[in-house]
């Protein structure tokens, strides 16, 4: 049972990550991604969300109706979105400004559907609470990543710190503006998948 | 219970319906004076960026604000004062006083004393773009006719397009523009690049791609400004004395 537990949490990291494996919330990843504060904020959101998502499905998934299911879920999950999106605006206003829709759109991340209906209708609270962290985090992993080699080559800064030294800049080098733009994001993603799978001989397809 | 029913159904929403919408009404309670807060800074920052002051932290935007906005008063479109309450005049939503016919209309005016002592009064203004409100803030030397900063946001244009009047290389554009030729009132005008206005009125280039944006950063000016107009005429007045 243990090792089932682990698997349910450290799985999504890497193995089976709901980014870069099953390729599910790519929207997101190119929307939010331009800068490190905000990608960190919504891999935090999603996390929070899918987390309590899952507990709350799997507390009630007893008593839900069949035949309404997707609705019960879609309305747990847009509550929690819009507390989400509340509690930002009262203690992250900047971050709540650049994020702005994208908070909202947290509902249509395919990542929460799939976790709400393929785990959490048929498990107990906590495994279920343990696979939305694990996800939330595998999601947040990867877009920590691309936001930080977007921020980095194309703004020169992290979270909004200089970190590219003037003297680079002196000497010619100059920030890609390319990789402020969407395109950018998938191509990095891309690259995120490729190390991956050449590094992962189960992933490979024959 | 039958938890395929109709009735069990029915019953089920209607539950999770109401105690859903019980926590999101706590939720929005609990947290309304936070937002309401960070709003009222979000306004100070706008109404600073109008007169060319970008303060770091929020802590400092109030402070600033504090510092350099020293009076606020309301006026009507005849120029007469009719509130000099400084929160009053700072709560004034703009949007809703241009609804109101034009001789009821509360106009908020923020005196403006700067690091060189001058005098200058900003305006808030408040119109239409393409998809949504725009609004922004127009600061005017202490003789009511030259353009000293102007300020411009939105809540929904398109990105890189009509989005681009809250950049500063659109705002900047503003300074130094008049908004009196030769005794007469005229507002300046947003042209397309090349173009210029028949009426002899200042103008800047507008966005290009982002006609219609512009078009409502024009009518807005236009529209705000003429019920100030009648202010500015006081302050040109007084200053010629």
């Amino acid at each position: 049972m243990a090792t089932k537990i682990k698997e349910v949490f450290f799985n999504p990291f890497s193995k089976n990550n709901p980014v870069i494996v099953q390729v599910l919330g790519i929207c997101s990843v190119l929307a939010v991604t331009a800068k490190l504060e905000p990608a960190l904020v919504m891999g935090i959101s999603v996390t929070a969300v899918l987390a309590f998502a899952n507990v709350i499905i799997s507390l009630i998934r007893n008593t839900i109706p069949t035949n309404i299911r997707i609705i019960v879920q879609l309305v747990v999950v847009a509550t929690l979105v819009i507390i989400v999106d509340q509690v930002l605006k009262a203690y992250n206003y900047q971050v709540s400004k650049q994020l702005s829709v994208f908070i909202g759109l947290i509902i249509t991340n395919c990542i929460l559907m799939g976790r709400l209906e393929a785990f959490a209708l048929g498990n107990k609270p906590w495994p279920a609470f343990l696979d939305g962290v694990g996800n939330g985090i595998g999601y947040a992993i990867i877009l920590v990543v691309v936001g930080f080699f977007r921020e980095l080559l194309g703004s020169g800064t992290l979270f909004g710190i200089q970190v590219v030294p003037q003297a680079l800049y002196d000497l010619g080098y100059m920030n890609n503006g390319l990789m402020i733009l969407p395109p950018m994001a998938l191509i990095t993603a891309a690259c995120i998948i490729w190390v991956q799978r050449s590094h992962n001989k189960d992933l490979q397809e024959k | 219970m039958n938890k395929q029913s109709n009735t069990y159904t029915i019953l089920y929403s209607a539950i999770m319906v109401i105690v859903v919408g019980a926590v999101l009404a706590l939720v929005s309670g609990a947290l309304k004076p936070k937002q309401d807060e960070n709003i009222r800074i979000e306004k100070m920052k706008q109404m600073l960026s109008a007169v060319h002051i970008s303060p770091e932290s929020d802590a400092m935007v109030i402070e600033a604000y504090n510092k350099y906005f020293t009076e606020a008063f309301s006026v009507n479109n005849a120029g007469e004062v009719v509130g000099d309450d400084a929160d009053a005049a700072f709560a004034i939503d703009m949007a809703k006083e241009l609804k109101k016919d034009a001789a009821e209309r509360v106009l908020p005016v923020f005196k403006f004393v700067g690091d060189d002592s001058q005098v200058r009064y900003l305006m808030p203004v408040s119109g239409a773009g393409l998809w949504g409100p725009i609004w922004g803030y127009v600061a005017v030397e202490s003789d009511g006719i030259a353009i000293y900063g102007a300020y411009f946001s939105h809540s929904g244009e398109t990105p890189g397009l009509g989005a681009e009047i809250e950049k500063s290389a659109f705002q900047e554009q503003f300074q130094g523009k008049q908004l009196y030729k030769e005794g007469e009132f005229l507002p300046v005008e947003v042209m397309k690049a090349g173009q210029k206005p028949t009426s002899g009125a200042d103008y800047v280039d507008a966005i290009s791609g982002g006609t219609i944006t512009s078009k409502g950063v024009q009518d807005m000016l236009r529209v705000c400004l003429t019920d100030y107009s009648a202010f500015l005429n006081t302050l040109s007045n007084e200053n010629s004395k």
